[in-house]
This record gives structure tokens, C-alpha cells and sequence, in this order.
């Protein structure tokens, strides 16, 4: 079957990379600033491609994505660092109640649409974060100290497992009732999607891997703070999602791997990162709201001579 | 004697003050292709709206196939045999035209959420018979060709086939056509009715059509209910509608056209 | 009395509230956009008032009359630049343009006078007056002057003008007011520079008020006044006056019950129950939409 050859070439792909980068940094080549900021790129794609299925495919405009990834930070640490959890039962503490609080901000905001439902998902990110400034148990304001576990493993294969997930419930009748009703929620309804359920899904599953984004970034980077977790976080992430096109998968990863390097060089200019990324965002709805990649995959392009098409 | 497929008793929904349909006895028969008609404004679409879920009629009874469906969910009702098409051609524009179908086979494939992400066998197999039975209804419909095309390319006569073709895919026992003929000319809609009438036989459907265009309701329906301000004014055949005089002074201006 | 108190603080807070939220109310009602950077144009408003009664030695009110004209045109300049070509786009691409403009409007600042705060010299002297046996400050007592003097000034406009019968006509119905010849390009514009002015108004009050202002204050404060608009019914100007008082109100009383940690808190989940609950706000009007 030609669909299972295009899918174990992925793996292939993956495993390849994965050893490739192992390899550089077991030999030396690439010291902890690069494996610093591979890190990073996982952690944001994973960041990216949870908020693409969200809004990307389901239409729903969620922009208080750094809550769900505060979640899965703490509860994380919390599993690591008072309950003396294994690392990756700790990530998948995290990601559950990540998921848990994406059914929380899902299922009331179900009614709302476009900026109502923006506005309501910030309201719940800021009221996430409050709540962790007041828990004393996590260090309240001033965070909470995690032990480093997160190494270039953990990273890559989290982040594969995210694709991997998140890509196959795309091309399934399942994306395909997502993007119907992104598309045209009162159509779908009439055609028998249950909306209501398939938003929720993509809530849970946005979230859920927000919180493996959220659990990664605790243990690598020693320690996390409320403050991390705010509006500007979420509106980073918002602009990965935008910059690589909101309807396209492979957009987010790329956008999430470029704008990590910017970053990472920016790294003793946060103004300066900060003005091109708000340019970005300013000009990319301007001039090109489709984003890099509009609502195609990488995939698309390699396929000459079939017409048009979306993935479904 | 054919069975009572959908009844309608004093069915009307009040928004705010104003009772946009009121008072509505309607049936249909296993197999009969019916009109609504009536002045714009009349309250056709709301009634299309009740029937589907989309609002809650606030009296009265949908009694569907022996069940109650008043009230229920959009998708429900749909699962429960009823599908339609839009005023406004609402299609998943972005999707492709073999895609838009399959959207509206979902409620009848089987293969779970995780059957999906972990990809396996029912996953394969139930998405290879939602591709074989959408491309069945495209070529049906003659958009085979064209079933990567997105939605959105299509020129309006082919939307509006699509549509249908959509609408179908649902499996529907009742059949909601909401001014199919809207900005067709007269070779299409000729074509359309015969598309109509085609399907009505080979998916044993029973359908209710609003159109304004009266050659083609002439032509085609069985029976036909007409609604003024809400209400019904008159029913039966072809014939005893177009001499109504009720009928006659609601369209006051229009010609009934043969 | 100390509740008395509280509640003159919050209703001085709660007019602040307003003043911001009347911007959002009325760019939504006429544009059905959330402007995410009209924080920002408050928290230039505070620091234009800083640099005319600091370093230019501006009477306070001239100051403010200056930082209203300056950001009246600070809003028109922004819709001009970036609203305006998104006026037939999806509203999350007007919204995540909104997020861009305030990023960017907070972030030059930052980039050209640093993230340190500001401290406003003191306008007025601190003293109090007793009422009913509460102590009140004088500060608080002007700023409220301050607050229903513009809002009376803004009722005025919007119902006694021509412009503002314009907006009216154009948030019912743009196209509408188009073919009955009105400019609806300048009437967004106007709104826009109303809006502003008052949000600039707000900057200067708050500066006053509490003294301490920075480059990231917009962003908080925008964000509630956003929530006391929708409290209100979102493009309704009375229901934004009366929200942002409510909210203010609340937020204080939170606070002085010692729950002050959970302050921001208060806002966002008033939005939220707001929301779920009735989403046209206090007086606002269910739409449907039609199929």
C-alpha cells in the first residue's frame, strides 16, 4: 500500500535524524548551546503543531496556549520533584491534567466563536497562572526548581510522537470532521458531525501535547516561574501557528524550527526579537494571511501534476 | 397505502416577539416528492430549520419515522435520517469535492478516534469505504472528475450539484432541498429535474423542496404545502394549488408561470 | 467608614475602567474588532502626561488635553495603517494584527527608553476630605470629576453631533450609511480618535492617581477594561461606563478582603462567567445567526 511506504519512510527519516544528531552530540561536535536550542526547537514544535490542531484545523481560536503548557510544566515538576515519579511518568502526569485543564477551557467555551472565544481562552490561561503565583506548594511567584532530565532523546522522541499523533488524526474522518467544521460549523452539523465532541477532542488533544511541551521545558531549562507562562508566551506560540500558515501542519513545524533560531540568536536582544516578531505577525495577515504554507503540507510539494487539494 | 414518514403537527416557533411560523400541519409518505412554496419571508427555511435542529420549535410536534425529533441536535436528527442542502450554498470550501462527501459519510463509518491515531486495520479499512462510496455518489452526480478540485473552484451550477451530492452521502430516508434551482437557467434546471427525480428512485428517498421557480415545482412535486407569514394557507396538488385563490393573492404581483 | 473608602476607590479605579473600555466598545461596535493595542495607546497617553507635567512642567490638565490630541491621533494612525485593509478579512486576522500592533507599540517603547518605570511628579497634593465620616482623598475626588466630565462629553458627541450620528448609523449598518452619503472611512477614523483620546485621558489619571507607569502597564488594564466592555454589552457606550465601574469596584473590594493575590483573577473570571452565561453582556441583545 503506498499510504504504509509513505509512512515508514517517516519513520525511517526520524530514526535517522535522531541518530545523526546523537551521534554529534556524543562525539562533542555539538555542545550544550546547540543541544540547547535543538531542545528548544522540540519543545516548540510541539508547542506549535498542539496549537495547530486547535486552530488550524478546527477553527477554534485559542490563544491562551501557554496555560495548558504551564500545566504539564508543574504538574510535571511535581511529579519529578515531590513525588520521586520516573521522568517520563512524570511528562505523562503532566500532559493528562494538561489535558484535563483543555477539557475545562473546551467544553464551557463551546458556544463561543471567533473573538469571544480568543478573549475567553486568555481569561483562562491568566486565571492558570494566578492560580500557580498562589499555590506555595510549587513555590508561588517565584517558581519552583526542577532537576535537568530532559536530554535530546526525550526532546525528539516526544516531539515525533506529537507529528506522528496529531498527523494521523488529521487524515482521518476525524481531522476531516475537524476541518469541516472549521470550515462551516452549521454544515457540518447538518452532516451529521457531533461538533460539540470534536471540538472538545481537539482541546484535549492541543492540550494534552502543550503539556508534554510544558513537561520537557521544566526539566530543561532547572527552574520555571508563573511568569514564563503568560499572554507573551501564548502569543509566541500564536505566531508560529501563524507564520507557517494556520491550516498547515508541516508550516507550524517549519516556523517553529526558523523562529527558534531567530531567537536563540536574538538571545541578548529581547526588544529587537520581540519587534520582528510583532512584524511578522502585522504583515504576514497584511500581505500573506495564508502564512508560508496556507493550508499544504511539505508533502503537497512533492507531488507534481496533482491538482490543487487539501489534505484530508 | 404508503406509510407516514413525517408528521408535522401545529408545529411554530416564536423569536422574541415575533411568531415566525405558527400553527404548521404537514405530513409526508414514504416516497412522495413535496413542495413548499410560499412569498419570501414566509417562514420555508425556518420550517427547513426546525425539521434539521437547528432551532427548537417552541410548540407542537416533528414526529420522524415514529420518533420524536423536535429539539434534538443538528447531527442527531441527521443520524436519523434527514439531511439537506443550504439557501446559501454552504460547502466546506477549502476541502476538496471528494472530500466535502466524505464529511457527510462520517456519521456512517465506524473506525474510532484511536483506531485513527494508532492507524490501525479498522482504520484503514473503514477509510477505504468512505473513499469507495463518496466517489460513487461524485460520479453519480458527474463531478467525479473534478473530486480534487476544491470546493470553492467549482462554478455555482456544479456547487450546487455537490450539494446534493453531499447531502446524499448522509444516507438520509428525507430528503431537504432548500432552492436548489436558485440562479439556474432553464436548460439546468430541466436538469435538475431529472437529477432529482433520478434520485428520488434509486435511493428510494422521500423529498421536500421549497423553490421559487414554479415551473419546476409544477413539474415535479406530488403535492405542495404553501406558507404566507408563517402559516399555512393551502395544500394539495399541482392543480388545486395554482387555481387557489389565497394562493393567487400571496404571490399578488407574481406570475404563476407554467 | 473603611467600606466607604473602598468604594470610592473603586469606583475611581472603575472609571478608569471605563474610560478605556468606552475605546473598546466603540471601535467593536463599529468595526467588530477587538483593538488589542488600545491598552498600549493608554500607556502612551501615561507617558506623554509624564513628559509634558515632568519635564515640560505642563499644568496637569493641559497635559491632558495634549496627551488626548496626541493619541487621538496615535488611534487614527494605527487604524489607518493597520485596520483599515483588514476591514473585509476574517476577524481573527484582524485580531491577531491587533496582537502584532500592541506587541509592537510595547516593544519600541521598550527598545528606545528601556523597561524601567516612571514616576509622576505630584499633581495634585495629597490631601482628604471627610465625607460621611470616610476619609477621602481629593486625588480620587478629581479624578471622578475628570472621568463624568469626558463621559458627559462623549454622550454629548455621540448623541447631540453629527459625527456621532454617524457612528451610530455606521455600527448598525455601514453599507447603509454609506448610500445615505455618510463618509464611513472617516467615521471609523473619528471613532478611533475618540476612543483614543479617552484612552490617553485614562493614561494620564491613572499616572496621576497611582503614580507609578510603565511600558507593559497597557497590557492588564486592556485587558480588564476589554472584560468591563463586554460586562457591559460589547458596543454599547453606557454599558461600558457601567461595567468598567462595576469591575473596578469588585477588584478593590477583592483586594480588600485580602484576597489581593487573586485581583487580576476577578476580572477574568467575570469574563468568563459573562461569557457562558449571558454573552450579550448586561444590556445588550441576543443576534442570531441566520442559516
Amino acid at each position: 500500500m503506498k499510504k504504509s511506504k509513505a509512512f515508514w519512510g517517516y519513520i525511517v527519516l526520524a530514526l535517522v535524524i535522531y541518530a545523526v544528531v546523537q551521534v554529534l552530540i556524543n562525539s562533542g561536535v555539538l555542545n550544550m548551546y546547540y543541544q540547547n536550542m535543538l531542545i528548544t526547537m522540540c519543545i516548540n514544535i510541539m508547542l506549535a503543531v498542539s496549537l495547530h490542531i486547535i486552530i488550524g484545523i478546527t477553527g477554534q481560536f485559542s490563544i491562551g496556549h501557554a496555560g495548558f503548557m504551564a500545566v504539564g510544566a508543574y504538574l510535571s515538576a511535581i511529579g519529578t520533584m515531590k513525588l520521586e515519579l520516573p521522568f517520563v511518568s512524570a511528562i505523562i502526569l503532566g500532559a493528562v491534567v494538561a489535558a484535563l485543564a483543555g477539557l475545562l477551557v473546551g467544553i464551557p467555551t463551546l458556544r463561543l466563536k471567533g473573538d469571544y472565544l480568543a478573549i475567553a481562552t486568555l481569561g483562562f490561561a491568566e486565571i492558570i497562572r494566578i492560580i500557580f503565583v498562589n499555590i506555595e506548594y510549587v513555590g508561588g511567584a517565584a517558581g519552583i526548581q526542577v532537576r535537568h532530565q530532559a536530554t535530546w532523546t526525550y526532546a525528539f522522541f516526544a516531539v515525533v510522537i506529537t507529528i506522528l499523533v496529531i498527523a494521523n488524526f488529521t487524515k482521518s474522518r476525524h481531522g476531516r470532521a475537524c476541518i469541516a467544521i472549521r470550515e462551516d460549523e452549521i454544515a457540518a452539523d447538518a452532516m451529521g458531525i457531533n461538533t460539540t465532541y470534536y471540538k472538545v477532542i481537539a482541546f484535549a488533544i492541543g492540550s494534552f501535547f502543550a503539556g508534554v511541551a510544558g513537561a520537557i521545558y521544566a526539566h530543561n531549562f532547572y527552574i520555571i516561574q508563573p511568569t514564563t507562562f503568560n499572554f507573551l508566551k501564548s502569543f509566541d506560540i500564536l505566531i508560529f501557528v501563524v507564520l507557517g500558515g494556520l491550516g498547515s501542519l508541516s508550516g507550524s513545524v517549519v516556523a517553529a524550527i526558523f523562529l527558534t533560531v531567530v531567537t536563540t540568536y536574538l538571545q541578548g536582544f529581547p526588544e529587537t526579537r520581540m519587534i520582528i516578531y510583532s512584524l511578522v505577525l502585522i504583515l504576514v495577515m497584511l500581505y500573506r494571511p495564508k502564512g508560508l504554507m496556507g493550508t499544504k503540507e511539505v508533502t503537497d510539494l512533492f507531488k507534481f501534476g496533482k491538482k490543487g487539494g487539501s489534505k484530508a | 397505502m404508503s406509510e407516514t414518514l413525517l408528521k408535522v403537527d401545529n408545529l411554530g416557533i416564536t423569536f422574541g416577539g415575533l411568531k415566525a411560523v405558527q400553527k404548521v400541519n404537514m405530513y409526508l409518505n414514504r416516497g412522495e416528492l413535496v413542495g413548499l412554496i410560499g412569498p419570501n419571508g414566509a417562514g420555508k427555511t425556518t420550517m427547513f430549520n426546525m425539521l434539521t435542529g437547528v432551532y427548537a420549535p417552541t410548540e407542537g410536534s416533528i414526529v420522524f419515522g415514529g420518533k420524536s425529533i423536535a429539539g434534538l441536535d443538528p447531527y442527531k436528527v441527521t443520524r436519523q435520517g434527514i439531511s439537506r442542502t443550504f439557501q446559501n450554498i454552504r460547502l466546506f470550501k477549502e476541502l476538496s469535492v471528494l472530500d466535502n462527501v466524505k464529511v457527510a459519510n462520517h456519521g456512517l463509518a465506524k473506525h474510532n478516534l484511536l483506531s485513527s491515531i494508532f492507524r490501525l486495520p479498522s482504520h484503514f479499512k473503514g477509510e477505504a469505504k468512505m473513499e469507495e462510496e463518496s466517489l460513487a455518489f461524485l460520479k453519480i452526480f458527474g463531478l467525479d472528475v473534478y473530486k480534487d478540485e476544491l470546493a470553492k473552484n467549482l462554478p455555482y451550477g456544479m456547487q450546487r450539484r455537490l450539494e446534493i451530492a453531499r447531502a446524499l452521502a448522509a444516507g438520509p430516508k428525507l430528503l431537504l432541498l432548500d432552492e436548489p434551482a436558485a440562479g439556474m437557467n432553464p436548460q439546468e434546471t430541466h436538469d435538475l429535474m431529472e437529477l432529482i427525480a433520478f434520485i428520488r428512485k434509486e435511493f428510494n428517498l422521500t423529498i421536500l423542496l421549497i423553490e421559487h421557480d414554479m415551473h419546476l415545482v409544477m413539474g415535479i412535486c406530488e403535492r405542495i404545502y404553501v406558507l404566507d407569514h408563517g402559516q399555512l394557507i393551502a395544500d394539495g396538488t399541482p392543480a388545486e394549488v395554482r387555481n387557489n385563490p389565497k394562493v393567487i393573492e400571496a404571490y399578488l404581483g407574481e406570475e404563476v408561470t407554467e | 467608614m473603611e467600606w466607604i473608602q473602598q468604594l470610592v476607590n473603586g469606583i475611581s479605579l472603575g472609571s478608569i475602567y471605563a474610560l478605556i473600555a468606552l475605546g473598546y466598545t466603540m471601535v467593536y461596535g463599529i468595526i467588530k474588532l477587538i483593538n488589542f493595542a488600545h491598552g498600549d495607546v493608554f500607556m502612551l497617553g501615561a507617558f506623554i502626561g509624564f513628559y509634558a507635567i515632568a519635564r515640560w512642567e505642563m499644568h496637569f490638565i493641559l497635559a491632558l488635553l495634549l496627551s488626548m490630541a496626541l493619541c487621538a491621533i496615535i488611534g487614527v494612525i494605527i487604524e489607518r495603517v493597520a485596520y483599515k485593509r483588514l476591514r473585509n478579512a476574517t476577524r481573527i486576522a484582524a485580531l491577531i494584527t491587533a496582537i502584532g500592533v500592541s506587541l509592537l507599540i510595547e516593544y519600541t517603547v521598550i527598545f528606545f527608553r528601556g523597561a524601567s518605570p516612571e514616576a509622576y511628579p505630584t499633581v495634585i497634593e495629597s490631601r482628604n476630605i471627610e465625607i460621611f465620616g470616610a476619609q477621602i482623598s481629593v486625588q480620587a475626588l478629581l479624578i471622578l470629576a475628570i472621568a463624568i466630565i469626558l463621559m458627559l462629553l462623549l454622550q454629548f458627541i455621540v448623541h447631540q453631533t453629527k459625527i456621532g450620528k454617524a457612528m451610530r448609523a455606521v455600527s448598525h449598518d455601514a453599507d447603509a450609511a454609506r448610500l445615505m452619503g455618510i463618509n464611513v472611512d472617516n467615521t471609523i477614523s473619528a471613532t478611533f480618535a475618540i476612543g483614543s483620546a479617552l484612552a490617553g485621558a485614562a493614561g494620564v489619571i491613572f499616572g496621576i492617581y497611582y503614580t507609578r507607569i510603565e511600558p507593559l502597564m497597557g497590557v492588564l488594564p486592556g485587558l480588564k477594561a476589554f472584560v468591563a466592555a463586554v460586562l457591559g454589552g460589547i458596543g454599547i457606550i453606557p454599558g461600558a461606563m457601567v461595567g468598567g465601574l462595576v469591575l473596578g469596584v469588585v477588584e478593590t473590594f477583592v483586594s480588600a478582603l485580602g484576597y489581593s493575590l487573586w485581583r487580576d483573577a476577578a476580572a477574568f473570571v467575570i469574563l468568563i462567567l459573562i461569557l457562558i452565561i449571558r454573552p450579550s453582556g448586561i444590556f445588550g441583545k441576543n443576534t442570531r445567526e441566520k442559516v
